[in-house]
């Protein structure tokens, strides 16, 4: 298959504008070979946004940074990093639960919507989307939001085209809100709880007033494979803290008291708080597992356990974050029904991030829409992209 | 004056029949159409602008809504979505041959889960309803207009508003859920719930914001956050714009971001302070108000540190809040803003641009200069956090003289935003006040872009037309 990686955002959008007229479908890329995710795109060329890289603009004292959509993600947190900032969605590296090693770029990111564990504080990838510039399915360039934090003017497209997977524009380039990085990070361990307590406390923990940024539970298996857990030899429920040092110290102390009732917990220090989240927030506990699929679900944290437990009764095996909230399962193939009615049952949603090419075809990667939602789908897209030239069938059949 | 379009008198011929077709499908008392009854509905917050609807209606469930929808696009009517009508971009203002849906009835709070930290409240509650129905659990909605009293989740939806405290909690875009909304074919659909980022296009970020362009929303699921241990103000007032400016950038540059940051201008220092005695310094140029949360060991501290790098900027005055109730005073001035420029002023326009923090001196001195060609004064409001400024341009709405000055005045402030870097509008919406500067933010292409989304949800532009899209290009 040959790769267009064109270099600038002009050339992008000839790249796309000659699709157009000769109505051949585009797969689109950031950088990498996801061959194993959502829906297997059929087209004959792919368009890679890897060229368009670099950072544009960073004013730490603005709190916005800007880069071209191909600019690696890696790229993008070591210069926020040397300001003493961060990305605050926190975005996951899943190259070693989906098996694959390229490098990822902050568009791949922003079009995946991808969000780490401090999603449940602070907001997803989307929610920090100050701006945008796409090329949408006629090789128009198209600009919404800007530089700026707060803007309400016209449709908010940044949103809408934020986790869209390519399929109503490529963006070009980016520019999103960063926030100083915390001085210190604590994390507060309680051992050996079933998963329904487990939430119950992850709830109290961001029930309290005391700015919990990280709210996790790993079952035995997958605390297990985590270094500073595995002395435990039993669950993990993890509820962190990031904030100046002294106010880690008092607010996990405080914590610790009113977790009591669910147990004595004990607290990671920085080195091991960070170590443990990077292990959370690029599931790494279920990498290389047995399953041949994983599951992204999302649902309300009380029904996380049960979507856990649905899934770990057909053979498979999960954790949960954001409270509850997300549970991340692998699963052999013959899971996917119970994995899906799981989530149907807590009013959820889901997304199948890796699986057989056979079996993606067939199931629904996303929860099939209801008719007047799909409508919307299919003239939303066909808004952007009337030929239906970017990423056909990515996410939803025929869109 | 910015102009609306002449209404359809084929639908206006209809009116009696329209009237009669409502009040089929609702409530003897939920039907408005006489006059004198109208005119509660004929304006918003942007009171220069006013036009008395068709006729109003006042579903009180989204099944009635449904219907009610469901009729105007079979008769080919239009209908303006309202709220409390707070907007100030003319959001909410009324056509001649639309009906105006209200939702002021759908005012129930469905559920409350704190365990899951959601509820789910009709589009017709208060923000602060739900805030105050909340608290005694500890827990708060965080976006906080200050509108909060009136303005409703619905409208605060429509608009994405924000507040005070959005530079630590976001605006509202960044705390919802789940909506409910009626098409404007009048079918009831359910977007998002009580999860996090469904799968999908973002319909739920697209529909925050939209200004009423693209559906009824019926019922929200809000994100409800417990409160802090403590929050405190302090006040520090500076020789000079650039300082108070220069030490906004100090503080953000700590790696302290307070959960608010106002800055005020001299003009509005001297408002506020006659209007609220705060006890706000009149000798200084400008002012900021900083708020910071926690237990009162860590307000202690990070006020303190704030304090530090405040007097590195010679501050001409330096009041750390220590109780609650001194809080309250230091907060009182700024809250009063608008209360204190409408005893100066008969009348004022309050504009809503967005520009780079590190632009305001600029800005403001550029602003300064105009209000002195216009012979218009101006007070100028700024969330200095998130670049959200506020003008407060002063004229007298009887002397259509000065209300044109102040119109173009304005426009030439938002014209300016967009120089910089920034933007039309941080909070309050298009609306019609904006409308016809929407082609000095966006090319054609991108307007167009923007519209054929409008007419992919509404294809017949039905749905609160002649706002936010300049009036010249048909629809797409
Ligand atoms: C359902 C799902 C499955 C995943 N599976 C894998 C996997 O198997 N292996 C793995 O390592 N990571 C996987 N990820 C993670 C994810 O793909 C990457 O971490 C992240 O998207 C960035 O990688 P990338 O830059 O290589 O983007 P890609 O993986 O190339 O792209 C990610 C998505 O965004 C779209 N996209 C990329 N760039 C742009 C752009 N500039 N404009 C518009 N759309 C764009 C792509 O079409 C694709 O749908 C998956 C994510 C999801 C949501
Ligand atoms: C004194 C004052 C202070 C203010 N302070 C702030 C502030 O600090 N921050 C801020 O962001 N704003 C502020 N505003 C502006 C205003 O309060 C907000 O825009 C608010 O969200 C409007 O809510 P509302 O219920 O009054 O909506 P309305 O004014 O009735 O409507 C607003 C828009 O939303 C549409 N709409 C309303 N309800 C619905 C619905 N259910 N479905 C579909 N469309 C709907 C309307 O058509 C209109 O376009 C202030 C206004 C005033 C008068």
């Amino acid at each position: 298959m040959s790769v267009l990686a064109p270099e600038s955002e002009a050339e992008l959008a000839a790249s796309i504008r000659s699709a157009w007229e000769a109505g051949e479908p585009l797969a689109i890329q950031g950088n990498g070979s996801k061959g194993a995710m959502l829906r297997p795109v059929q087209a004959a060329r792919t368009l890679s946004t890897r060229a368009l890289s670099g950072i544009s603009l960073y004013a730490p004292n603005e709190l916005i940074l800007e880069a071209g959509a191909g600019t690696p993600l890696a790229t993008v947190e070591a210069a926020v990093a040397a300001a003493g900032q961060q990305i605050i969605a926190e975005p996951p590296d899943l190259s070693a639960l989906l098996g694959a090693s390229s490098v990822q770029t902050i568009g791949g990111v922003v079009a995946a919507n991808l969000s780490g564990p401090r999603r449940v504080a602070a907001g997803a990838m989307r929610d920090h989307l100050l701006g945008i510039r796409a090329v949408n399915g006629t090789g128009e360039v198209i600009r919404s939001g800007g530089r700026v934090l707060k803007n309400v003017t016209g449709l908010d497209l940044c949103k809408l085209l934020a986790g869209s997977h390519g399929t109503l524009g490529v963006l070009s380039a980016v520019t999103i809100k960063v926030l100083p990085a915390a001085e210190s990070a604590g994390t507060l361990v309680l051992g050996g709880l079933d998963p329904a307590r487990a939430v119950a406390a992850l709830s109290a923990a961001l029930g309290s007033p005391y700015g919990v940024s990280g709210a996790a539970f790993l079952p035995a298996a997958a605390a297990a494979r985590v270094p500073a857990l595995a002395g435990l030899g039993a669950s993990a429920t993890l509820v962190r803290i990031e904030e100046f040092a002294v106010s880690v110290a008092y607010r996990t102390a405080r914590l610790r008291d009113d977790l009591a009732r669910f147990g004595r917990a004990d607290l990671l220090d920085d080195p091991a708080s960070r170590a443990v989240w990077r292990a959370v927030r690029d599931v790494v506990p279920l990498a290389g597992g047995s399953g041949e699929t994983v599951w992204r679900v999302s649902v309300r944290p009380s029904s996380g356990p049960a979507v856990l437990e649905a899934a770990e009764a057909a053979g498979g095996c999960g954790m949960l974050d954001w409270g509850g909230g997300l549970v991340w399962i692998t699963a052999p193939t013959a899971a996917a029904e119970a994995v899906m009615a799981g989530a149907r049952a807590a009013g959820g949603t889901w997304m199948l991030m890796r699986a057989p090419e056979t079996l993606r075809a067939v199931l629904p990667v996303v929860p099939p829409e209801p008719p007047a939602l799909a409508r919307l789908t299919r003239a939303v897209k066909a808004a952007f992209d009337p030929k239906g030239i970017l990423n056909p069938g990515r996410v939803f059949a025929g869109v | 004056m910015i102009a609306l379009p002449e209404p359809k008198a084929e639908v206006l011929a209809r009116r009696d029949d329209i009237v009669a077709g409502l009040r089929a499908l609702l409530p003897a008392d939920a039907v408005i159409a006489e006059p004198e009854r109208l005119r509660p509905y004929e304006t918003d917050g942007l009171t220069a602008y006013r036009q008395i609807p068709l006729a109003v209606a006042l579903p009180s469930t989204t099944d009635e809504v449904a219907a009610v929808m469901a009729f105007c696009h079979r008769e080919g009517v239009r209908v303006v979505p309202r709220g409390a009508g707070t907007s100030l971009s003319g959001g909410a203002l009324p056509l001649a041959d639309a009906i105006v849906i209200g939702l002021m009835r759908l005012n129930r709070i469905l559920s409350v889960d704190y365990a899951d930290r959601v509820a789910v409240v009709q589009a017709g509650v208060t923000n602060i309803g739900i805030t105050q129905r909340v608290q005694e659990e500890g827990f708060f909605y965080a976006p906080d207009p200050s509108s909060q009293l009136a303005c409703m989740i619905g409208g605060n939806v429509n608009m994405n508003s924000g507040g005070a405290h959005c530079l630590k909690y976001g605006v509202t875009a960044n705390n919802l859920l789940g909506l409910r909304i009626v098409t404007v074919e009048g079918e009831i659909v359910e977007i998002g719930g009580a999860h996090l980022d469904a799968a999908g296009y973002d319909w739920l970020g697209l529909l925050t914001g939209s200004e009423g362009q693209l559906a009824i929303v019926t019922e929200v699921t809000v994100r409800i956050l417990r409160s802090p241990e403590g929050a405190r103000a302090m006040l520090a007032g500076f020789r000079a714009n650039e300082v108070a400016g220069a030490c906004v950038d100090a503080i953000i540059s700590s790696g302290i971001i307070p959960v608010a940051l106002e800055f005020m201008d001299r003009p509005a220092i001297h408002a506020c302070e006659a209007f609220a005695h705060a006890g706000y310094p009149l000798d200084a140029e400008a002012l900021l108000i900083i708020e910071v949360e926690g237990s009162v060991e860590e307000q202690d501290r990070l006020l303190g540190q704030i304090r530090t790098i405040c007097e590195r900027f010679d501050p001409v005055s330096l009041r750390v809040a220590q109780t609650a109730e001194e809080s309250a005073a230091i907060w009182k001035g700024r809250k009063g803003a608008f209360g204190a420029v409408g005893r100066i002023s008969p009348d004022y326009l309050c504009m809503d641009g967005t520009i780079p923090t590190s632009r305001l001196p600029e800005v403001l001195g550029r602003i300064g200069a105009m209000s002195r060609e216009y012979g218009l004064q101006v007070a100028n409001i700024f969330h200095a956090g998130d670049g959200n400024l506020h003008p407060l341009i002063m004229f007298d709405a009887n002397d259509p003289a000065s209300m044109h000055k102040a119109e173009c005045f304005g426009a030439d402030i938002l014209k300016l935003c967009v120089e910089v870097g920034g933007c039309l509008t941080g909070e309050h919406g298009v609306g019609v006040e904006k409308r016809d500067l929407m082609d000095v933010q966006f090319t054609p292409t991108e307007l167009d872009q923007q519209r054929r989304i409008k007419s992919a949800f509404d294809p017949g532009w039905l749905l609160n037309p002649h706002k936010v899209f300049p009036l010249a290009a048909a629809a797409a």
